[in-house]
């Protein structure tokens, strides 16, 4: 069967998409679980160990308090509580830490760094794992296990204001609640005062025994400015202010003889360096915890604060109210809190503690009985029995407390060592559906390869023997094989497994699917090797395919190798930017050798017809550019060799627009100085210049009605920025209101549907009706300035100019490197595709989630619609390589190229992804028991099968280009 | 067919690496507290320093820098001065090139320049001192097919090696070691060293190797 090299490569990649999504399946693990569904309950827990014979207790001790105040504080970074900007900016905080009855600890988050992960592991005390956050924008009830549900089964009244992502997680757990949602990211006052202004009556009354207040304002001021801004101070003084005003409060409402309060101030997460956070960076896993309740005993001086894990609250705010500590927590108490407490009761907290711990291990381990913290609780548990039996019998010595205390060490040394065996147990894989995804995605990039000569030949047919594959034995042999390989793999895994889950005519169809491939595969290697043979047979001088490589070819080769290597070090998939950087300079580089090699060898041989043998003073007298303003095509020279340097130049200053990154993230860069208030003139003349150019620069080629809606779009990008308060119109300088710049917005997406509609119609009527090529790349440059204008919509500000200089390199090269030096589609291709990833970097984006922009996802939206948010978000986070992309589709299908150019892009392209992305799953495996596996290689596994899935897209957009094109040849 | 130059060649790629060790050896035993690391500049000036004097004596000696028609004074004196003003470029064009490639602009100006004035030392000097300051050659050399002598031969391959060093020096930085030779420009200018190193063992031995098919287009 003969497929054209476009229509195989969308086919081999779109069923990547799906070997690459059984993977992420497989390779996501499903957060431990206890086998129970149900919830804990008081009656299941155990007896007190005793092994005398007097009528035990299975009760709790009594509740070390009463009410809880829970205040928490989004991005509260652990440095500004005990920090030393700390006295200044929370001083009654701060006081209470140093002089006060208080606790104080640094709470270590667990990555993703994420607000909706961070509240599940507070209030089940178990570690979300990391497909929560995809998750994170929509958060489904929370059914599991958790603090919040047994609060409310045990009759305690709650009440909440703040972020509604609690709601969501919890509806109908409280009593009474106000939830503020923290979409629009550029408010920061009014989510606060949302939360503050029912903090007074609350606290007047009496009627609740649990308040939690989550304050996103200072996790807003984070991704707006960053943690050094001057908006900082205030907000952590208003913060302080409210713990201040429920501490009073709360001294009020004390009374004699009833049980203490317990105020505890938290943060779900800290903010890295420049303000936002997912990764797992020192900054952003340290929050502080402080615990404040006249119970403790007071502090003589400010101590340098312990560390615990942020899951630790969860059991212990269970314990310290009561309560049976949920299933799948795998925290431990923080043994302090208890400590005024009577040694007995102390012994049993830990002792539930441990016996909960213990209950979880032994469901998610089989060989429990082996681990070091269940055998160590097995002993503290013996001694603890031996010990109340002493304390019974009335024994009040010395020897009694030291052996308590004996007993205390050994539970603390028991609970932590099951604690970091559960922590451990997060990361288990389902390998089955990991393999089955790898061999898939493995199979389609050997076809993809062994398909190159075809693929990239003039014809551009690629011949895949399908129906003889298909109606061999060896086929049908496989498939029974693979099935019967499957149905024992499914029999005797005693984990779940997704695959297995599938249903049997899926099942069947991957299996069919993998064997034809792997017949098809083997068909395809025999035929180039006997066509290798017979060649080399036939014509020995020419040797390995006769393809001879320049010095290019090389560098794109070697450079798309080496990336690929690289992704196997943790600095250097953080790093990725640098090593695109680097690439691309040695590419723009490489042109430049290119261009001064062929005019200089042009001018030698013209030189040489004449036959003029130059002296040699002359020669050294004529410095090559001194004699390029004399020749005929000597601006064009002039420009052909500028414009590898001016695009080096433009690299090295977006380079410095945003830093990403990790290690040299926190340098300053023009991004910021653009976006401080100080430089909003300066802004709001970049971005006047920018939108000035992008116009120039797209409307070229573009009918005069799209020209028009061009115009109006960029005025209304324009407008909406200064609408949002980014920019100032120049007539308008006083302050005023800020909206949400819906009104316009809305009016350039009018705008961007119109020249999208005017060029999908052109190219419409180019295949249906008239086969008119010019009007056909007319219809593909609307379509492409159609998403430019949507992308200068979406992206911020300052980056504006990162856009403008996008579209000034892509016409540059174009006009005076590809067309002129007479790159082919392979290599125009792969030029196009490193440009693309150096872009998605120098638009600030990196291998974490912390980058991802998801206001983007509101920008003229009133509400939070789903499915527009994701897109649009995936859309402006992906610009930079689509904006390339939706170039060479057009450059490709320029007039004078050969019709086959646009099949081999698409073949390129796909290939290029491909590449990475299998090398990517493989290295994946085998690192995932890798310290970062959750910080820096997930992230850019989510990176990576999100860009595989849009690469897709294009390829078939592709295809419909080449298409149109054959059909109007025909 | 080269046998005699080659030989040449080989010795004098000899002495060339020898000095690149001494100036490693000689200013640790006199200089109190010298290490590659910590007094990095310093190393970095020694060996650009040994390099150009034995680059100098040796072509000079060897005589293979191409004859001059003229011998009167001010000719050689301005070559001397041309000489020297395409060193200076060549330096600013490395630090050029090395901003561009992501060097700090101000702040480390010193160490990204050292490290041009190391770079030029190893390439541009190799080819004023072979082909004389003559950019037409020198494009000529570094174009495909451009080599007229074994000469020229080794100097594509010691100047291509050297900055593929340097190249290749520069991948290790982001790597998050923290070992002292992560510090700017220390890789860069140890992979560049290595690579002309390298250079000065390959150049000889590729050619020994070819020389059965070695051709030379004449001028």
């Amino acid at each position: 069967m003969k497929v054209r090299s476009s229509i195989f490569a969308s086919l081999c990649l779109i069923l990547e998409v799906l070997g690459i999504a059984l993977f992420l399946r497989g390779f996501f693990p499903v957060p431990i679980k206890s086998s129970f569904s149900s919830k804990s309950k008081l009656s299941d827990l155990p007896a007190e160990p005793f092994t005398g014979s007097s009528p035990n207790s299975s009760k709790l001790p009594d509740p070390l308090f009463k009410r809880v105040v829970i205040m928490l504080i989004d991005a509260l970074r652990e440095d500004f509580v005990f920090g030393s900007n700390g006295r200044n900016d929370m001083p009654y905080t701060r006081h209470l830490v140093e002089r006060g009855s208080t606790h104080s600890f640094v709470a270590k988050a667990r990555a993703p760094t994420v607000t909706m992960p961070r509240i599940k592991a507070l209030t089940t005390g178990s570690i979300p794992g990391f497909i929560d956050v995809v998750m994170n924008l929509n958060s489904p009830a929370l059914l599991e296990d958790n603090l919040i549900w047994q609060a409310k089964a045990a009759g305690k009244r709650m009440v909440f204001y703040g972020d509604d992502t609690w709601i969501k997680l919890f509806p109908k757990h409280f009593m009474e609640y106000d939830g503020t949602t923290s979409f629009f990211v550029s408010d920061y006052t009014e989510v606060d005062n949302n939360v503050t202004r029912h903090l007074d009556s609350t606290l007047r009354r009496d009627d609740w025994d649990i308040l939690i207040l989550h304050f996103l304002g200072l996790d807003h001021i984070g991704h707006i400015s960053g943690p050094h801004s001057s908006l900082i101070q205030p907000k952590l003084l208003e913060m302080d202010d409210i713990l201040k005003k429920i501490h009073g409060s709360l001294i009020l409402k004390e009374a004699e003889g009833t049980l203490p309060y317990l105020l505890v101030l938290c943060g779900d997460h800290g903010m890295s360096e420049t303000g936002s956070h997912g990764g797992s960076s020192e900054h952003e896993v340290n929050t502080p915890l402080v615990l404040i309740s006249p119970a403790f005993k007071r502090k003589a001086g400010m101590e340098k604060p312990s560390t615990v894990e942020q899951v630790d609250l969860a059991p212990t705010l269970a314990l310290g109210l009561g309560l049976p500590i949920s299933q799948n927590s795998v925290g431990r108490l923080i043994q302090p809190v208890a400590e005024e407490a009577s040694l007995r009761d102390q012994l049993r907290f830990l002792h539930v503690n441990g016996h909960q711990l213990g209950c979880l291990l032994k469901d998610s381990t089989p060989a429990y009985e082996k681990e070091v913290g269940y055998e160590q609780f097995r002993v503290a548990e013996k001694s603890h029995g031996n010990w109340l039996k002493l304390m019974v019998e009335g024994n009040t010595s010395e020897v009694l407390t030291n052996m308590g205390k004996k007993v205390l060490k050994q539970y603390l040394e028991a609970l932590r060592a099951m604690s970091a065996a559960l922590s451990k147990q997060l990361g288990r894989y389902d390998m089955y559906s990991m393999v089955v995804g790898m061999v898939l995605v493995f199979q389609l990039l050997l076809l993809l390869l062994l398909a190159m000569p075809e693929a990239l030949s003039s014809a551009s047919l690629v011949d895949l023997p399908v129906s003889s594959a298909l109606l061999s034995l060896p086929f049908y042999l496989l498939c029974l094989l693979l099935s019967s390989v499957h149905v024992l793999v499914c029999t005797s895994a005693e984990s779940s497994c997704y695959f297995c889950s599938l249903s049997w005519g899926l099942v069947f169809g991957v299996v069919a699917l993998s064997s034809a491939l792997l017949c098809i595969l083997v068909a395809m290697g025999a035929r180039r090797l006997s066509l290798g043979s017979m060649s080399s047979g036939k014509s020995p001088a020419r040797g390995g395919g006769g393809w001879s490589l320049s010095e290019l070819d090389i560098l794109l080769l070697v450079g798309t190798a080496g990336h690929t290597l690289s992704l196997a070090a943790s600095s250097f998939v953080e790093e990725e930017h640098q090593v695109w950087y680097f690439l691309l300079n040695t590419l723009c580089l490489a042109v430049f050798q290119d261009v001064c090699r062929k005019y200089f060898r042009e001018r030698r041989a013209n030189a040489g017809q004449v036959g003029s043998l130059e002296d040699e003073d002359q020669d050294e007298m004529a410095s090559p550019l001194a004699d390029l303003g004399v020749t005929d095509m000597g601006s064009e020279r002039w420009l052909a060799l500028v414009t590898p340097l001016f695009t080096l130049v433009c690299c090295r200053l977006l380079r410095s627009f945003n830093q990403t990154g990790v290690q040299w993230a926190h340098l300053p860069d023009l991004g910021h100085w653009l976006n401080s208030s100080e430089h909003k003139v300066v802004l709001s003349v970049v971005t006047t210049m920018s939108l000035i150019l992008i116009y120039f620069l797209v409307q070229r080629r573009c009918s005069w009605v799209s020209k028009i809606a061009l115009a109006l779009g960029l005025l209304g990008v324009f407008s909406y920025r200064a609408a949002v308060g980014n920019v100032m119109f120049p007539w308008q300088h006083g302050s005023r209101n800020l909206s949400k710049g819906t009104v316009e917005a809305r009016f350039v997406y009018v705008f961007v549907l119109g020249i999208l509609f005017t060029g999908s119609k052109d190219l419409l009527r180019s295949q249906v009706i008239t086969t008119d090529a010019r009007l056909k790349s007319r219809g593909l440059w609307e379509i492409y300035s159609g998403v430019v204008l949507l992308v200068s919509l979406l992206f911020r500000a300052h980056n504006l100019p990162v856009l403008c200089c996008c579209l000034l390199v892509q016409t540059l090269m174009a006009q005076f490197i590809w067309k002129k030096l007479h790159y082919d589609a392979a290599q125009t291709t792969i030029m196009h595709y490193w440009f693309g990833q150096a872009f998605f970097y120098f638009q600030g984006n990196s291998n974490s989630i912390a980058t991802v922009d998801i206001s983007v996802g509101f920008v003229g939206l009133e509400t939070y619609v789903e499915s527009l948010a994701v897109f649009l978000t995936a859309l402006s986070t992906y610009a930079g390589p689509l904006l390339w992309a939706a170039h060479l589709v057009c450059y490709l299908s320029s007039e004078n190229r050969s019709s086959v150019a646009v099949g081999h892009g698409c073949y390129c392209l796909a290939l290029l992804r491909s590449v990475p992305m299998a090398a990517y799953v493989v290295l994946v495996t085998a690192l995932r028991y890798h310290l970062f596996i959750w910080s820096v290689f997930s992230p850019k596994l989510m990176y990576e099968s999100m860009h595989t899935l849009l690469t897709a897209a294009i390829c078939l957009f592709f295809t419909t280009m080449e298409q149109s094109r054959s059909s109007s040849r025909l | 067919m080269w046998d005699q130059e080659i030989r040449q060649m080989a010795s004098s790629h000899a002495i060339m690496a020898s000095g690149v060790f001494m100036a490693t050896v000689v200013p640790a035993v006199l200089v109190p507290g010298f290490s590659v690391y910590g007094t990095h500049l310093l190393w970095l000036y020694s060996v650009a320093g040994s390099v150009a004097v034995v680059n100098i004596t040796l072509f000079w000696l060897l005589g293979v820098s191409p004859p001059t028609k003229k011998h009167t004074l001010t000719y050689k004196v301005s070559k001397l001065v041309r000489s020297c003003l395409y060193l200076f470029l060549s330096c600013l064009f490395f630090h050029t090139v090395v901003v561009l490639y992501g060097a700090p602009l101000l702040e480390t100006a010193l160490e990204t320049f050292s490290l041009a004035v190391l770079l030029t030392s190893l390439t541009t000097l190799r080819c004023v001192c072979v082909l004389g300051p003559n950019v037409q050659a020198w494009i000529r050399v570094f174009s495909r097919h451009g080599a007229m002598s074994v000469w020229d031969t080794s100097l594509q391959m010691v100047v291509g090696c050297s900055v593929v060093g340097a190249w290749l020096g520069a991948f290790p930085i982001p790597l998050d070691w923290d070992r002292p030779w992560q510090v700017w420009p220390v890789s860069c200018s140890l992979g560049a060293v290595i690579g002309y190193l390298t250079g000065l063992v390959v150049a000889p031995t590729w050619i020994h190797w070819h020389r059965k098919h070695l051709t030379y287009k004449s001028k």
